[in-house]
């Protein structure tokens, strides 16, 4: 029942990387490539016609992590309080952005929520990219200091930083030289997932440019995932032995590795929706095969005192999780169906639809 | 800790204050929107279907603030308060999930399509995409009533050794005695609000005599759903809810409505005094005799409990504010339903158009129902104190263990800060819709 819940979260959370990671990505293209105002305007209108509902699979991702796993919940809010409570004005910023644009026909106001949208879309990308980060590399957890825990052992607290900005910390920041690899990465791999979303919804001018700036990111991606490698092994030599120990795990890097492989190729496809399948594979590929890494640890204490969070130690009762089934299973089911009738009536091209107010 | 504490309650009391201006217009806008766009259906004239997408624009900018400042609360359950999400999470977490699955989904999802699929989908199925909209905001309204109702009023869980409150029964969730009063005054409640900010416009354009077409058929939708919300506010369904309260928070009653002593021939009802709590009375009261017992039992002689009768720390934390918020409640919803009478009678001999008086009334009433909605929000929260499940579990030990005071201080200052600026652009941008008016809407 654990594993069940745990499959049902992880994939609402991955679903809500690839919906909603495409706004990201289009915010970060919008800041750095759109110069015209009829590109700016096709642009923001792609993600907005779609990030609230986008958004949703956040909260619901929270809502069921809330009831699965409210041990895991209470401890991982808490703990990266200060982060998780930016990413939330992030959110209000990268949302009033998008509906807010559009009210005035002033180029002030348009600049002003064209850089709200663009400057938090970017922070968003790199803040859930750091956050993966710090879930794999763990933390100290119940804040142990010479071998003692300053709180019970499922509860931490991060800093933003520690001084010496290294993972290998006894209490590692949020922000350290290894989450920043994966907080770039988070931000490449979206910023290309957001490329191929214009791409794909609109007719924008800037289109054919922006094939040859994905296969640019695709490029620096390929190294900066080789960096990653590299340095996780080195912090934590065990870090592989899941994808040894069961080899069928390696179906979610071969995901990764297909969708880089795909985007070279991204100028000869002849539909606009291939280059956002390779993108979509390269968000599921990266989400999955970072909570596969860990399994069934959900958060890795980095001291030897307090044991790592699992799905079996954060869990609720069996009675609770067992009825949730049922109404999570048709909930899920309605989910999908609305996903499939909002993008089917909401097809094509999105510079045409009416929009703004 | 006690600052810790302070702190964390000052945010989420911040910032659900502000949350909660968004959502009450949208659920009792939804309802009105839909009823202009059935009018459509059935008549066939352009005017209805303008109303409908000028209310639209209006839910619009709504739907998006009540969304961004929706999200902070859900966090917020686990940044601030983990110990009770710890402890808890196993049942509310069920409702507030079953709210993402089944009423956020719904309403996003069907809200775009709403906005911008009218040529694309026919009359009928904008229309039904209007209706899932309000069905979604509705049923956001259920699971968190059923989750309050929950922390008010426990029922189907058991206590495990360690603390832990796990779940034994699914659907006592949901028959729970105090979530259908609480639900249905909420969202009438909520209709109270809309009623008022469409009566509001209305008169606004009458006044300035300026589409006073819409102007009229604004008031006067208005002052029908008003009236008959606004009798519906006070009874049954804030009558049943008070019943709710004597039955199971009989400390919380004694303390909102300002007994302090118990009288054994039926409790007089105060309709104004300020409660001195250093000689534990009423000053400068006025009251009438036997009314509220008569009110809470329909018995004038029947005994109603004081707070004498409680020990300290059984008594709510804060009692001067929860005896304010209700009688600022009541004593609105009392006025409300005397406009809306006077109003509903005024049309009804066809001079309320022409009224100036009532219409400037009518215009500058429209923030009150909001603070009718919060204050009544407030008797709710405040009378749970000093508990967050109520009689098991006090406040002060479901705040997060690890996050200091400074941190809270912090966001809370954020959180004002950024607040400001959104209450600014959400008065600009409902303003500017109101000044465009609602001729030949696009889209």
């Amino acid at each position: 029942m654990e594993l069940f819940w745990f499959i049902i979260v992880a994939i609402v959370l991955t679903v809500f990387f690839i919906l909603d990671g495409y706004d990201f990505g289009v915010g970060i293209i919008h800041l750095f490539m759109a110069k015209e105002e009829k590109d700016k305007e096709v642009i923001t209108k792609s993600a907005g016609l779609f990030w609230d509902s986008n958004e949703v699979w956040l909260v619901v991702a929270g809502g069921l992590l809330f009831m699965a796993f409210p041990v895991y919940y209470a401890s991982v809010f808490s703990g990266f309080y200060l982060p998780l409570m930016m990413v939330l004005w992030l959110i209000i910023f990268r949302a009033i952005g998008l509906e807010f644009r559009s009210q005035f026909s002033h180029q002030m106001w348009r600049d002003i929520w064209d850089k709200s949208f663009g400057v938090s879309s970017l922070l968003l990308a790199l803040f859930f990219g750091m956050a993966l980060g710090n879930i794999i590399r763990g933390v100290n957890l119940g804040g142990v200091e010479n071998g003692i825990s300053k709180y019970e052992g499922h509860y931490f607290f991060l800093p933003l930083w520690d001084a010496s900005f290294s993972p290998l910390a006894e209490s590692p920041g949020v922000i350290d030289w290894f989450t920043i690899i994966i907080g770039f990465i988070s931000v490449v791999v979206l910023a290309i997932h957001g490329a191929n979303w214009i791409i794909l919804k609109t007719n924008a001018s800037i289109n054919p440019k922006l094939k040859t700036t994905i296969l640019k990111l695709n490029s620096v991606l390929v190294a900066l995932t080789l960096i990653s490698l590299v340095v996780w092994q080195w912090i934590n030599p065990n870090c592989f032995d899941n994808f040894m120990d069961k080899p069928y795990l390696l179906i979610f890097p071969l995901i990764y590795i297909l969708g880089i492989v795909g985007l070279f190729f991204v100028r000869k496809f002849d539909k606009d929706i291939y280059g956002f399948i390779c993108s979509t594979a390269l968000v599921f590929g990266g989400v999955t095969s970072s909570l596969a890494s860990i399994f069934p640890v959900i958060l890795p204490s980095t001291n030897t005192v307090n044991d790592s969070l699992t799905i079996y130690n954060t869990a609720t009762t069996e009675y609770g999780m067992s009825v949730a089934m049922g109404w999570g299973i048709i909930g899920f089911i309605l989910l999908f169906v609305y996903l499939v009738v909002q993008k089917r009536l909401m097809g094509g091209k999105v510079d045409k639809m009416d929009y703004g107010h | 800790m006690e600052d810790m504490l302070f702190y964390d309650r000052l945010q989420f009391a911040f910032t659900i204050t502000f949350h909660y201006i968004f959502p009450q217009l949208t659920m009792g806008l939804s309802l009105i929107i839909v009823f202009y766009k059935g009018l459509y259906l059935r008549n066939k004239l352009e005017k209805y279907n303008d109303a409908a997408k000028f209310f639209m624009k209006i839910f619009a900018i709504n739907f998006t603030m009540g969304v961004v400042t929706g999200i902070p609360m859900e966090f917020q359950f686990g940044t601030n308060w983990a110990k009770f999400s710890e402890l808890t999470g196993g049942i509310i977490g069920q409702t507030l999930a079953m709210e993402g699955m089944f009423s956020f989904f719904l309403e996003s999802s069907f809200l775009a399509l709403f906005i911008f699929g009218e040529k694309l989908m026919g009359q009928k199925l904008h229309f039904l995409t209007g209706f899932l909209v309000f069905l979604g905001s509705w049923a956001s309204g259920w699971f968190i009533l059923a989750t309050n109702a929950w922390m008010q009023h426990p029922v189907g869980y058991e206590i495990l050794e360690n603390g832990v409150f796990v779940l034994t029964s699914f659907s006592e969730l949901f028959t729970n005695p105090w979530l259908l009063p609480a639900f249905l005054h909420n969202q009438v409640a909520s209709v109270v609000t809309s009623s008022f900010v469409v009566a509001s416009i209305g008169a606004f354009y009458i006044l300035s005599k300026r589409d006073v077409e819409f102007g009229k058929l604004f008031l006067k939708t208005g002052v029908i759903f008003g009236l008959v919300s606004s009798m519906l506010i006070a009874f049954p369904t804030g009558d049943l809810n008070a019943k709710n309260v004597a039955k199971y928070q009989p400390a919380a009653f004694a303390a909102m409505e300002g007994i302090f002593e118990t009288e054994h021939a039926g409790a007089e009802i105060v309709l104004i005094g300020q409660p001195n709590m250093v000689e534990k009375k009423l000053d400068n009261k006025i009251a009438v005799p036997n009314v509220l017992s008569f009110l809470t039992y329909q018995d004038w002689d029947r005994q109603i409990v004081g707070m004498d009768q409680f020990k300290e720390e059984e008594l709510p934390d804060n009692i001067p504010a929860l005896y304010y918020a209700y009688h600022m409640m009541v004593g609105l919803g009392t006025i409300f339903i005397g406009v809306m009478s006077l109003a509903a009678f005024l049309l009804w001999r066809k001079k309320l158009f022409v009224t100036k008086k009532i219409l400037w009334l009518i215009m500058f009433l429209v923030p009150f129902p909001y603070i009718a909605n919060i204050t009544g929000w407030y008797v709710a929260e405040l009378g749970r104190q000093p508990y967050l499940v109520y009689g098991l579990l006090k406040t002060s030990e479901g705040i997060s263990p690890t996050v200091s005071s400074g941190n809270t201080l912090f966001t809370l200052l954020g959180f004002a800060g950024l607040y400001l600026i959104l209450g600014a652009l959400f008065l600009l941008l409902v303003g500017k819709t109101i000044y465009q008016g609602p001729k030949h809407q696009t889209h």
